[in-house]
């Protein structure tokens, strides 16, 4: 390592495509559409074509085999030069914030100059695979070597019972609970009301529809196929309507709705992250910086006590006390709403002098924040959550409200499967 | 869109059935793959000649020997593949016998895909009114030799050739007698020295002719443009690719095949010059070759013609172009440069609607023949600062916009020419990357058609 110091991480531009609520506006796009016309999108606006970037990051959780190479064949489609490195990475719902991180570590050591952290998913077009036996079979008849193992190999291949295919499922491999099943016991544990949940649904889609009405997104979201914002928006929603919805996972005593949960959403968004030294010279103002991170995992299993999507809870802790900072010394707050039950199970907690003593190791409580400036432009209940590509429409919010703002600092939360939890802050 | 005739009539379980039905039979025509080499016109045979007094032959002789080819000093009982004639000693009426004399014996026997260039005075530089008349006259010579030898592939062309400026016929004989003029056919243009050579020329190189140039092309994300784009890259340039963003897919597929770059604009947008110059100035400082090919048609009878689609035509066709070389060809205080450099190359994509008319395309066929007067206009004036301009006129080019034609008009389209079928896209790509090539340097103001000579406004 040839460098002395560690440098500051510029968020320059960001741009993202309008979310879309699963089988609607792009029921027949693609990870790999989507993501390119973002990536272009975002080309066009910061005049990047024919630039070699530094690498560009993202990935997908809901991802075809063939699309094993993702990224790089976007970047390839994108305009940038081909000489520009790409990867992916997976990290459930964590993946935009994920890759942001990564390109942002690599900028601040000096590795590279200018990134793009991306990310894209939609379930309209989730992959189906064959049965696991039919697999098996073919790579048998695939690998056989006599006549008579080749025929073995097909036989089981046509048996009927397995050309049923395989299926995606929004479920816990461990514990074989869906998502929300497990923030409905969370919620159960903490004690969030129905109500409450309703309120922060409610808000959600009031904040979105009056960043939209304001022009707010009007740089950061461009139009894609016939969509010019996010038809999961349903801005004259109230807390009193979403009241009216019955619960999913639990008919009798739950309190998660359609209402006061994100949505399978189809998306993708990207961002453009540089050293101070890139974006002057180019003459790009700066949106914010990328000041910290933090990445967090807990056990969920039902005998241990943490809830599935409750690592946020000790990622942020962790890294405030890093940052030297307390829970009150930010003017926004994005806690992405998987669910409005997880946004206030985290707050719970934070508020807990007991949790935060005997499973954060504090002194104290955290404490509570201004929720005033809690998801002051709307988070995934409102605007959809395509998995990988929530990190980066919240990178790029909160940048912007930085941006307007003159100065300031943000903290981003973001809850994932496998019980993770990405967090980061934002200053400018 | 498959040209099935030009297929059954090549083949031979149907070429029989095909002549029987007394169906035209039109052939393979030869086209080349690849980039510009050293000796394009390698092995082939030429027969050169020349009425006395000409004075383009001795120039034209080892122009050709360089470029490759061999000479046949017995014509009879051979089969050439190339004839050259030079013409400009022929100033009467008796002087053409001489061109009787030279073709009538071998144009039996011209090869398939042969090639016929006839070299002429400038006509109004002739000492007097007949020796004008005989060089004029020698365009509607090559264009009947033109229709006679096109059933076999073969084309003729006319260079008039101003005295003095014989070395700038190499490059234009190299194009006229190659295969890359595939579809340019039954054309005259004109050469002169009215362009100043760039100040201390290198040797000039004959492959990779465009490289370390920078080209524009407009409309580049499908058929003609993108065949462009990709020909100029070929030949080393470095192509900015612009089209509007309802063809973005198409765009940066040119440009990812290309090693270009691509700009999303719409020309007709006020804002796109000022945007696209400072595009240009941060990506690749200047500009050598621009190719206005973005075009659209909205055709209907001018009586039925909705205003806004002649004013969408005027303005994509014919404004845009305006806006952009007044953008292009400014010099601004602050940098004293234009971004369209000196030695620079501007191709206008005509149409032959714009020189024959067509029925439900008064707003087209107005744009095209402009840009027809534009070029003749801006010679003079560009001329003085080394860069030329032309137009390209295509005919019936298989595109997606011919292959949406009903059956009738484009079966029409693609067999009422000389050659009997439609060209490529590339043939035109070829025509205009000659034009910009900087051995072209004397070819300026003219409108050449690529339409294997369409019968259409002949």
């Amino acid at each position: 390592m040839n460098q002395q110091t560690v440098r500051r991480v510029a968020i320059v531009s960001a741009n993202r495509i309008p979310f879309a609520r699963s089988n609607t506006a792009y029921a027949r796009q693609s990870n790999q559409t989507m993501l390119t016309a973002t990536l272009r999108g975002l080309v066009e606006k910061a005049n990047l074509q024919g630039d070699r970037l530094g690498e560009v990051v993202g990935g997908a959780v809901m991802k075809h085999a063939r699309d094993w190479n993702l990224i790089r064949e976007c970047v390839l489609a994108s305009g940038l030069s081909p000489a520009t490195p790409a990867y992916d990475v997976t990290q459930a719902c964590g993946t935009g914030l994920e890759a942001t991180i990564l390109v942002a570590n690599k900028i601040a050591l000096g590795q590279i100059e200018v990134g793009i952290a991306c990310g894209v998913d939609t379930t309209s077009d989730a992959p189906v695979a064959v049965h696991r036996r039919l697999q098996r079979a073919l790579m048998d008849l695939n690998g056989a070597r006599t006549p008579v193992a080749r025929a073995s190999a097909l036989l089981r291949a046509l048996h009927p019972g397995n050309l049923l295919p395989e299926l995606p499922a929004n479920r816990e491999p461990r514990t074989g609970l869906s998502m929300g099943q497990h923030a409905e016991r969370t919620a159960q544990v903490w004690g969030i009301t129905r109500e409450d949940q309703d309120a922060l649904a409610a808000a959600s889609h009031q904040n979105l529809a009056a960043a939209y009405a304001s022009g707010f997104f009007d740089d950061l979201v461009m139009p894609f196929g016939r969509l010019t914002r996010d038809n999961t928006l349903r801005p004259d929603t109230t807390a009193g309507r979403l009241a009216s919805l019955r619960p999913v996972f639990d008919r009798r005593q739950g309190t998660i709705t359609a209402g006061n949960a994100s949505p399978l959403t189809d998306g993708a968004s990207a961002v453009l992250l540089a050293s101070e030294a890139w974006a002057q010279a180019r003459g790009m103002p700066v949106m914010a910086w990328f000041t910290h991170s933090e990445t967090a995992a807990v056990d969920f299993r039902e005998e241990a006590r943490d809830g599935l999507l409750m690592a946020p809870v000790y990622a942020v802790p962790r890294m405030l006390q890093r940052a030297g900072l307390g829970l009150q010394d930010f003017d926004f707050y994005e806690i992405h709403e998987a669910f409005a039950a997880v946004v206030l199970c985290t707050l719970a907690a934070w508020q807990s002098p007991r949790f935060c003593r005997d499973r954060l190791a504090l002194a104290d409580a955290l404490g509570t924040i201004d929720r005033t400036r809690l998801n002051v432009c709307g988070s995934s209940i409102a605007a959809g959550h395509p998995f990988a590509a929530t990190g980066g429409r919240v990178v790029a919010t909160l940048a912007k409200l930085l941006q307007q703002r003159g100065r300031g600092r943000g903290l981003i939360s973001i809850c994932a499967a496998g019980g993770q939890g990405v967090t980061a802050i934002l200053e400018r | 869109m498959t040209d099935h005739l030009l297929h059954w009539a090549n083949d031979p379980r149907t070429a029989r059935l095909i002549r029987l039905l007394g169906l035209p039979q039109p052939v393979h025509l030869a086209r080349a793959a690849g980039g510009y080499v050293e000796q394009p016109l390698a092995g082939r045979q030429v027969l050169a000649g020349g009425s006395p007094g000409g004075f383009a032959l001795p120039a034209i002789l080892p122009q050709l020997a360089q470029a490759g080819t061999t000479f046949l000093a017995d014509p009879d009982g051979s089969s050439p593949d190339i004839l050259v004639f030079d013409a400009t000693g022929i100033t009467t009426a008796t002087d053409y016998r001489h061109l009787y004399d030279f073709f009538h014996p071998v144009v039996p026997r011209l090869a398939t895909c042969g090639r016929v260039v006839v070299v002429a005075g400038l006509p109004e530089a002739q000492g007097s009114p007949v020796a004008a008349a005989a060089a004029r006259g020698l365009e509607g010579f090559t264009r009947s030799l033109a229709k006679e030898i096109g059933k076999r592939g073969a084309n003729a062309n006319l260079l008039y050739l101003q005295h003095g400026a014989q070395h700038l016929l190499d490059e234009p004989l190299r194009f006229f007698c190659g295969p890359r003029c595939t579809f340019v056919d039954g054309q005259s243009l004109r050469i002169t020295d009215q362009v100043p050579a760039p100040g201390a020329a290198p040797a000039q190189a004959h492959v990779q002719v465009l490289r370390g140039k920078v080209a524009l092309v407009t409309g580049a994300a499908r058929g003609i443009g993108a065949a462009t784009a990709h020909r100029l890259a070929e030949e080393g340039a470095q192509v900015i690719c612009l089209d509007v963003p309802a063809d973005r897919d198409g765009l940066y597929e040119t440009a990812a095949r290309v090693g270009g770059l691509p700009f999303t604009a719409d020309i007709t947008d006020p804002a796109t010059p000022h945007q696209l110059a400072g595009f240009l100035r941060q990506k690749v400082g200047t500009v050598d070759v621009v190719v206005h090919n973005a075009g659209i048609t909205r055709d209907k009878t001018l009586g039925r013609m909705a205003p806004h689609h002649w004013d969408q035509v005027l303005a994509v066709n014919f404004g845009a172009i305006m806006a952009l070389d007044a953008m292009l060809l400014a010099e601004p205080v602050a940098t004293g440069s234009a971004l369209l450099r000196a030695g620079g190359r501007i191709l206008c994509l005509s149409s032959m609607g714009g020189i024959a008319g067509n029925r439900g395309q008064t707003n087209y066929a107005a744009t095209k023949a402009a840009l027809i007067g534009y070029v003749a206009a801006q010679a003079a004036p560009l001329a003085r600062r080394g860069i030329t301009i032309n137009a390209v006129a295509p005919g019936f080019i298989e595109t997606r916009m011919t292959a949406a034609m009903p059956l009738v008009p484009r079966e029409l389209g693609r067999r009422l020419c000389s050659l009997g079928q439609g060209g490529q896209p590339r043939d035109v790509a070829e025509l205009i990357t000659f034009l910009a090539s900087p051995g072209a340097i004397g070819v300026t103001g003219n409108t050449i058609r690529v339409c294997g000579q369409s019968l259409l406004g002949a």
